[in-house]
């Protein structure tokens, strides 16, 4: 505990360093980085002893604010959210030192101090043991990720994304302050240690509550519509941090809240598993129509989460059925792919952001052959690419192996129902996976292969070393977590049994068979890419004394061949957004090209988010004229407002006094 | 026990280029033609892995891997599934995962691959391809959980061993369901008639011929043995489910099993014969209708 | 287990994906027809072993009418109203198959939680008979044309009388009849008032008759 205390002074002290010399570029950056990098080591350290050794590690005391107690712990389920928050974190600071250094002319502390009081907020939420603590840790984190978000305050796209995201979150926090008083008022206390054992319809309320409030944060559907607007408005760095770990504290909530809350009834489980399968397929196809590469990556984090929230939910249907089988395949697939997806989604911004610094656009459909200017970039984010579409052999597939494994396995026997999960998740997690295939063949091959669209893209530089350095160690731990996934499952043998209510044995013995599965499937990888390596031996011993010459692309023996002629990321997605036009709802602008001598055409899609258009735009509308009719009260006279505040103070008191 | 394992990848190396010329073979019978040789095949692939190479100017490192991945992807696509009563080399629990996720990384390098040439041709292959590949997934992964949740197994191993024709008595409704949807899934996968035509000379027409326009040499040779891998390797799964042997003599269950495999491109080259193209707006109609035939068998299956 | 009505109803369950899934008016007549056929074999594979006369009877007297007569008086109005043969459909034909796949496994769950008088001689024929009639009331609802809503009644009526031979001990043979001659009345009025709304309006798109009403 000790080290994780250390930790966090050491961020929030560098937060400060960096904030006195913010005017200056070179040292806030280097104070700023370093200082997260150092912090994020230190405090990592005790999960790993926690998740090794099983013993969790508590601190406690005293705090004057009533109902709040400073009482945090790291137990194995914290630890498992810990180490991809500090990890990534660390990794993201080695990238930003100079990725920020493209801003010189800002105040480099400012970022540079919300930065590390962002990471200060994550970990405090995931440890905080008491209701109140965690209010305010939710809050810290927020509001720095807010600040982080409007580090371009300039542009009004980026102050439009603010203001949603802070909306957002705080109508997502208003509920979980209601799920905090409700649970506090039944127990009495605000620790979480004094919070189990309420009444089913109470428990009904809390849950609902908590999957507002934390779906929230982490962006399921229709909750999500922050989301693709924060994610690109931030710099690269920081949006990778709150993709692949700040969005993830939404869903340790969720799970932190079904150990709190009890055995499960079946409704619960059947609300996360069709709440994931429709972020995944929804998020997948939004992604799947997008123009600009971090929105497109934004979705995907949507439909990440998807997964995620399957996994979770066939965890708690094993947990509701008495089912060892389910509820670990189920919880170990879920919780590991947070791990993955933090890992591969953090490669992929990192990535996006190295495009962006280099050709100075993220539009797709202006991009194009940059692996020839941008090579190691490329290579990295075509493993992220692998990766997030859950192919073999990286990571990616292995968190959704387990939750296949998982509803297949439980399948025979358990007649209609067990049908019918294997049904939605197999039928949603393939759907997804051919979705996401499409999307990143899209991203990567329109981005970096082809012909440059633009002169931007025909201009673009590589990224320089240190953000380099951070995507090869990201691209790698996918290949690792992939390889050495028999070894990583077993970890969360200590995790397991804070969520599920069973013995410990049958936990432990599916952990093992699972494990003695994936050495299978790491025997295959490997075969693979032996298979893959002896083939491009072989191949260049047959071309070596042969004549390999170069030529034109094929094109029908078309005289003037030009880059604008390339297959756009728009025409490549439209047969799949044409086919799910009913979720989509694209806008089309085309104006035809006309008479003998046709001149101007063009051809523009929009899709904006269904949830946006017909849901919250009218709620908003609709409150909006509700409180327009409030307008009298508002006179703009100072007087007259005091006069409200009295008016107000003389009532309470009053009314306390009768 | 190690040789016998190995057996069946020998078998598809050896044979697999065979099933091209049974369905061209059949499709010209049908026509009235005289028709290519059956193993024109083998002499396509000599010839090709003897020449030298053309690569397009915008093409890349992508451009030159992605055929490594398609073979390798269908060898050890080879290992993991049974032939015939001949076991698998490599069987555990939820490999039919790792196999249908195995075709989803070549067609990612396919897809790439396309888009490596800036060509506008195979950029329209390649997102026709990743359309209806898409589509075919959930089609294939259902059919596959009604099977399993039929025969208990998890493992195509332990699946195909334990299937009986006295199934087809139980659970026939199912069988055919899931059988129907497999051959729209193997039709599609390969690229044959109602959904692509391989004959097609027309670059506008075209899914899987068009995507590998600019390959020649020896990298053509390798993409056209890991499809015709790929059409082995499909036809053994809906082989092994629809017709399940067990004669009790292994010889003799390995050449009832190619038998089969025969007879199946005998039935691809009649379905060519007989058939249009469907337009390729209706493509996802009919896929969208192998999926519910799956998740038919799947419910049918769950009483 | 009976495994010929088993096939019986899932022959039923694919017909009814079909119509779901089919463009031209031509086809869906087609495969009305053909569902209604083999409908009326039905009441001879679920008696069990004996077969009485008049169950013969009353089975040839169903397929003569669904397979026959209402087909035949359908395509006789199609041909007289030179409809256009496509079917216009509010909800696309991908989508409505996969909501009809929905519909299907929902019934599956209702079926299993209905207390039926006695053991329906397959399984799936009170899930079948209740998606028979959810699709006709989906044709009904999200087509456009006059003649499909016509199907889709007789889609409906195909459920009602699955339903029957599900629950009755031995067919009512005339009660059965009676609602044969109801449906067969409602086709017969449906073809003339058809008629004359193409003759009055030019076409029989339901969409535009809500004009009538200003």
């Amino acid at each position: 505990m000790s080290f994780f205390m250390l930790g966090m002074l050491i961020l929030l002290a560098g937060g400060f360093v960096s904030l006195c010399v913010g005017r200056r570029p070179v040292p806030a950056s280097l104070f700023g980085s370093a200082s997260a990098v150092a912090g994020s080591l230190l405090a990592v350290i005790p999960s790993f002893q926690v998740l090794i050794r099983g013993v969790s590690e508590s601190w406690q005391t005293d705090w004057t604010v009533p109902f709040g107690s400073f009482y945090v712990q790291i137990d194995a389920l914290s630890a498992v959210f810990l180490i991809p928050i500090f990890g990534l974190s660390a990794v993201a600071a080695v990238y930003g030192a100079t990725y920020l250094l493209a801003y010189r002319e800002k105040n480099l502390g400012i970022p540079w101090f919300f930065y590390n009081l962002l990471l200060i907020g994550m970990a405090l939420v995931v440890v905080a043991r008491n209701g109140l603590l965690f209010l305010v840790a939710w809050e810290i984190m927020s509001l720095s990720s807010f600040v982080l978000v409007t580090f371009e305050y300039e542009r009004p796209m980026v102050r439009q994304a603010g203001l949603i995201y802070l909306i957002a979150m705080h109508i997502g926090t208003a509920f979980l302050l209601v799920f905090f008083i409700v649970m506090g008022h039944q127990a009495g206390s605000l620790d979480f240690t004094k919070l189990s054992g309420t009444s089913s319809s109470v428990a009904n309320l809390l849950f609902l509550l908590a999957i507002i409030g934390f779906g929230t944060k982490a962006g399921f559907m229709p909750l999500h519509v922050w989301l693709p607007y924060a994610h690109p408005a931030a710099p690269s760095h920081v949006s990778a941090v709150m993709s692949g770990v700040m969005i993830k504290t939404g869903i340790y909530g969720i799970v932190r809240t079904i150990t709190l809350l009890g055995t499960p009834p079946a409704w619960w489980c059947w609300l996360l598993i069709l709440i994931g399968v429709s972020s995944g397929i929804l998020g997948v196809l939004f992604a799947l129509a997008q123009h600009d590469l971090k929105r497109l990556l934004a979705y995907h984090s949507v439909e990440n989460i998807g997964i995620i929230t399957i996994g979770l939910g066939v965890g708690l249907l094993g947990i509701h059925r008495n089912s060892p089988l389910l509820a670990v395949l189920g919880f170990t697939g879920g919780l590991f792919h947070v791990l993955n997806h933090a890992v591969f989604k953090g490669l992929l911004f990192l990535g996006a952001g190295a495009v962006l610094h280099g050709s100075g656009t993220g539009q797709l459909d202006r991009l194009g052959g940059l692996l020839k200017r941008m090579p190691w970039t490329a290579f990295f984010f075509l493993v992220g690419a692998i990766a997030i579409s859950g192919l073999p052999p990286l990571n990616g597939f292995v968190s959704e192996f387990l939750i296949y494994l998982g509803v297949f396995k439980n399948a025979p026997g358990g007649g209609l129902a067990s049908a019918v999960v294997a049904l939605m998740v197999a039928g949603s997690l393939s759907l997804i996976g051919g979705l996401a295939l499409a999307c990143f063949a899209k991203a990567f091959g329109i981005v970096f292969l082809g012909l440059p669209r633009s002169p931007l893209a025909q201009h673009a530089h590589e990224a320089d070393w240190t953000m380099r350095f951070s995507m090869a160690v990201l691209a790698a731990l996918c290949l690792l977590l992939g390889i050495f996934s028999p070894a990583v499952v077993l970890v969360f043998q200590h995790v397991l049994p804070e969520i599920i209510p069973f013995d410990v044995s049958p936990i432990q013995k599916e952990l093992e068979s699972a494990s003695a599965i994936l050495q299978h499937f790491v025997f295959a990888s490997l075969l693979l890419l032996a298979l893959t390596g002896a083939f491009t031996v072989l191949r260049k011993l047959l071309l070596g004394k042969r004549s390999v010459r170069q030529a034109v692309t094929w094109d029908c023996g078309y005289a003037q061949p030009d880059a604008r002629m390339q297959y756009t990321a728009t025409s490549f997605a439209q047969p799949l957004t044409d086919l799910f036009r009913i979720f989509l709802r694209t806008r089309k602008t085309i104006s035809l090209p006309e008479g003998l001598f046709p001149a101007d055409s063009s051809f523009h899609t929009e899709s904006s988010d269904i949830s946006e258009r017909y849901l919250y735009a009218p709620v908003f509308q609709w409150v909006g004229l509700l409180l327009s009719k409030l307008q009298w009260l508002q006179h703009g006279r100072l007087q007259i407002y005091i006069l409200y505040i009295v008016l107000v103070l003389w009532t309470l008191l009053i009314w306390k006094l009768m | 026990m190690t040789a016998l394992k190995l057996l069946h990848p020998l078998i598809a190396l050896a044979a697999a280029p065979l099933l091209p010329g049974v369905i061209n073979r059949t499709k010209a019978l049908f026509a009235g033609r005289t028709g290519q040789p059956v193993l024109q095949l083998y002499y396509d692939l000599w010839k090709l892995l003897r020449k030298g190479a053309v690569y397009s100017r915008s093409t890349t490192w992508i451009f030159r891997l992605g055929p490594m991945i398609g073979i390798s992807v269908a060898l050890l696509a080879l290992t993991i599934l049974p032939f015939g009563g001949l076991p698998a080399a490599i069987r555990f629990e939820g490999d039919l995962i790792l196999f249908a996720y195995l075709f989803g990384l070549a067609r990612f390098f396919t897809i790439v691959m396309a888009l490596d040439t800036g060509s506008s041709f195979e950029g329209m292959g390649a997102a026709r391809e990743a359309t209806f590949s898409t589509l075919c997934e959930p089609a294939l992964l259902i059919g596959l959980a009604a099977i399993t949740k039929y025969t208990g197994s998890v493992s195509l191993s332990q699946m195909f061993s334990s299937l009986r024709f006295s199934d087809w008595g139980q659970a026939g409704p199912a069988f055919i369901l899931v059988g129907s949807a497999l051959l729209i899934v193997f039709l599609t996968e390969n690229s044959r008639m109602p959904i692509d035509d391989p004959n097609t000379h027309l670059e506008l027409t075209m899914i899987h011929e068009v995507m590998i326009l600019d390959h020649s040499g020896p990298d053509l040779a390798l993409i056209l043995y890991a499809a015709a891998l790929k059409l082995w390797l499909l036809g053994t799964l809906l082989i092994g489910i629809v017709v399940p042997v067990h004669s009790g003599h292994p010889a003799l269950d390995v050449l009832i099993a190619v038998l089969c495999m025969a007879l199946l491109a005998v039935l691809v080259g009649i379905i060519e014969s007989s058939m249009a193209r469907i337009r390729l707006l209706h493509v996802p109609a009919l896929l969208i209708g192998a999926t519910t035939l799956s998740v038919l068998a799947l419910v049918l299956t769950a009483r | 287990m009976n495994n010929i009505a088993d096939t019986i109803m899932i022959f039923l369950v694919l017909t009814n994906l079909a119509l779901l899934g089919v463009s031209r008016l031509g086809t869906c007549i087609r495969i009305v027809a053909l569902q209604g056929a083999v409908l009326g074999l039905l009441p001879l594979v679920s008696s069990g072993g004996h077969v009485e006369w008049h169950l013969y009877f009353f089975s040839a007297v169903v397929v003569g009418f669904k397979g026959m007569v209402f087909p035949w008086l359908l395509r006789r109005t199609l041909k007289e109203v030179k409809a256009q043969r496509e079917i216009e459909p509010f909800i696309g034909y991908g989508t409505s198959i996969a909501l009809g796949t929905a519909v299907f496994v929902l019934c599956m769950w209702l079926s299993s939680r209905l207390p039926l008088p006695k053991e329906p001689p397959s399984m799936l024929i009170v899930p079948v008979a209740f998606f028979t009639i959810m699709s006709g009331l989906f044709l009904i609802i999200s087509r456009k044309k006059a003649l499909t809503q016509v199907l889709g009644y007789l889609v409906m009526e195909n459920g009602i009388y699955t339903f029957g031979a599900a629950i009755v001990e031995r067919q009512p043979v005339l009660v059965e009849l009676g609602i044969l001659l109801d449906v067969f009345v409602a086709v017969f009025v449906m073809g003339i008032a058809m008629f004359h709304i193409h003759r009055e309006f030019d076409h029989i798109d339901t969409d535009q008759l809500s004009r009538l009403r200003t």
